[in-house]
């Protein structure tokens, strides 16, 4: 299958005076349509990947290719568009607007890529509350909600504008083992239904037993890689 | 654009707090400023309507040896083809002479009129309080204070001497106050024909007098009449020369007002910047995650921008309000004994709208520096850090 996400030689530093560098000569791709978890311990640089994958951030060395498109050289009115288009952010943290309601802060990508609201848009939005089970309390505020219905509400937004990538960073780091049981499940629904790539960082090796394949980074490298 | 609008009123609405005491320190801002500005023009314009407002203010005289206009029909002609922008045309004989009452002898001004073009110009219908105006030849008025000092009433006949030696008896038909006690002590006001019989003036005059629709440009209509006129021996003065230190201390006191104004503003702007730039700060979670889902930068600096622009509406509104407020209040407030008010106050309505406008402008110009900082923001910094 075609590869959504290709990494060549990306190497990173961070800091100006002292240089330290996170990331060696990482080379990766990611199929369409897979399920992929990157795991390792903490400081391995897991979350630096991602955000580069994601063009948060850009590498010091290296090409990065989505959609067979070289990113680490777009301008950033390009990687916005493309930012808003293809990828669904999710993060240990949900970082929903709190100004808003739960349906707004879903629709909120929509919004982005284009203000006005078709019907279309408004009834995936409610199918995708119903899908997270949300639909009891689209209507609340973003911060009357549990901390399991805001990172659903998270998730729900990371899907609205259904990109073929979501990048999700420890997205149940900070909920119980039951929950995050559920939200792996509809991610894998999602991945099914849909057909979208998703790349999770995680800290849970039975998670991670879970996904077609298992990336494992050490001090900077890509330490395994075992695909089922 | 839409969505930066949205996003704007939603953090107003939600730091509700916050955007009342903005709203509120803007509005005081503007409302201090057009008090102040409005209360200063006031002033000035009061000022200069009871300094000149009821006198001549470009005043036509001869160089002659004489000091006399003889063709002054074709003068007041030349002048009146000045309208609009010159208003009131009126000659005037004016000589020096001596009352001659009971007790003792009181130095005064003869003024011949055509009692109705001048009065135009002295308001002397208005100002007169007892009898009426002279009709006939050798009568006259005489002013309050003339007649406290003289024990002269309405009705009495009174002796006058000319400096050649001469005297006259004239009826004394009315009294008057022109609100100015120097003129009230000394001017006799007649009709011209019995002036220039007593000043021995034949059909001459000394003076053509007129007011000007804009005060503030008399000098320059002046200088044009001054070409226009025919007669080479005659000279054009109006007020704003004989009136040069009255016209310095109107300018200190309109720039003082301005330094104030300025200032004012200065401190609401600087003010509307610091809040708005704790509110980036605030909402850089929101800011973080918005870029992360693809919001331009300019679009997300535009929510900064438009939280300026609204802000700078609401508070002009109700600064020009509580403008308003404070204006009424001080009219009703501060009052003389007989309930006028203290200054009366003058509404600009252009300077008002002006104001209101630099408050939105100066709020827009606010809004820039967090703009700046909201456009620079990497939605990286705010993940990490969340
Ligand atoms: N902005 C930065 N400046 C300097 N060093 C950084 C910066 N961000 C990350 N690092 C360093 O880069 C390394 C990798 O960080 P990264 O956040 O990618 O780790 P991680 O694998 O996601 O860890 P965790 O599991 O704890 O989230 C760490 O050693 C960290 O100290
Ligand atoms: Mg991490």
């Amino acid at each position: 299958m075609a590869d959504i996400v290709r990494l060549e030689n990306i190497d990173k530093f961070y800091g100006d005076k002292i240089r330290t560098q996170v990331l060696f000569d990482i080379n990766l791709s990611f199929e369409e349509n897979s399920f992929n978890s990157i795991i390792g311990q903490s400081g391995s640089g897991k979350s630096t990947l991602l955000n580069l994958v994601g063009t948060l951030d850009k590498p010091t060395d290296g090409r990065i290719f989505i959609n067979d498109q070289r990113t680490d050289t777009m301008n950033g009115i390009q990687l916005a568009e493309l930012r808003n288009r293809t990828m669904g952010f999710i993060f240990q943290f949900h970082y929903l607007l709190p100004e808003f309601t739960a349906k707004e802060n879903v629709l909120m990508p929509s919004r982005i890529m284009n203000y006005k609201l078709t019907p279309e848009v408004d009834q995936w939005a409610d199918e995708l509350l119903e899908l997270t089970g949300l639909s009891k309390v689209k209507n609340n505020m973003a911060n009357e909600m549990s901390g399991g219905q805001q990172q659903r509400t998270a998730i729900a937004r990371a899907l609205v504008n259904k990109p073929s990538i979501i990048l999700a960073d420890e997205p149940t780091g900070n909920l119980d083992s039951d929950t995050s049981e559920t939200i792996y499940k509809l991610l894998r629904d999602i991945n099914k239904e849909y057909g979208t790539t998703f790349i999770i960082i995680t800290h849970d090796q039975r998670i991670a037993e879970k996904t077609d394949r298992i990336i494992e980074l050490k001090d900077g490298r890509v330490d395994m890689d075992v695909r089922r | 654009m839409r969505l930066a609008l949205k996003i704007a009123l939603r953090f107003l609405k939600s730091g509700r707090g916050q955007t009342i005491l903005i709203v509120l320190g803007i509005s005081i801002g503007v409302s201090v400023q057009l008090f102040i500005g409005s209360l200063i023009q006031g002033l000035q314009i009061n000022l200069i309507d009871t300094t000149i407002g009821s006198s001549s203010q470009v005043t036509i005289t001869s160089t002659t040896d004489d000091k006399l206009i003889d063709n002054w029909d074709r003068i007041v002609y030349e002048a009146k083809m000045f309208e609009p922008e010159v208003t009131n045309v009126s000659v005037s004989a004016d000589g020096p002479a001596t009352l001659d009452y009971e007790a003792d002898t009181a130095p005064v001004l003869i003024r011949g009129f055509d009692i109705e073009e001048s009065n135009k110009i002295y308001n002397i219908e208005e100002g007169l309080y007892e009898g009426r105006l002279p009709g006939r030849k050798d009568e006259v008025l005489i002013g309050r204070e003339l007649a406290l000092i003289t024990g002269v009433s309405s009705g009495d006949r009174i002796l006058v001497l000319n400096p050649g030696g001469g005297s006259a008896r004239f009826d004394v038909t009315g009294l008057y106050d022109l609100q100015v006690s120097s003129i009230n002590e000394s001017w006799i006001i007649t009709n011209l024909q019995t002036a220039q019989d007593f000043l021995g003036m034949g059909n001459k005059v000394s003076s053509v007098e007129m007011q000007v629709s804009e005060v503030f440009d008399a000098d320059v209509i002046g200088n044009r009449i001054g070409y226009a006129v025919s007669d080479p021996n005659l000279k054009v003065d109006n007020w704003k020369d004989q009136n040069q230190s009255l016209l310095s201390g109107l300018n200190g006191q309109s720039v003082s007002s301005y330094m104030i104004q300025i200032f004012v503003l200065v401190a609401v702007l600087l003010g509307i910047s610091s809040v708005l730039a704790i509110s980036v700060v605030q909402k850089s979670k929101q800011l973080g995650i918005l870029k992360a889902m693809g919001i331009k930068d300019k679009e997300a600096s535009l929510i900064f921008v438009f939280q300026g622009l609204m802000l700078g509406i609401l508070g002009a509104i109700m600064g020009i309000a509580f403008g308003f407020g404070l204006l009424y209040s001080f009219t009703k407030f501060a009052v003389n004994p007989d309930g006028t008010p203290v200054v009366p106050v003058y509404i600009n309505y252009g300077f008002i709208a002006l104001s209101g406008m630099f408050a939105i402008v100066s709020a827009m110009i606010a809004s820039l520096i967090p703009a700046r900082i909201s456009s620079r923001l990497n939605p990286i910094e705010v993940i990490k850090n969340g």
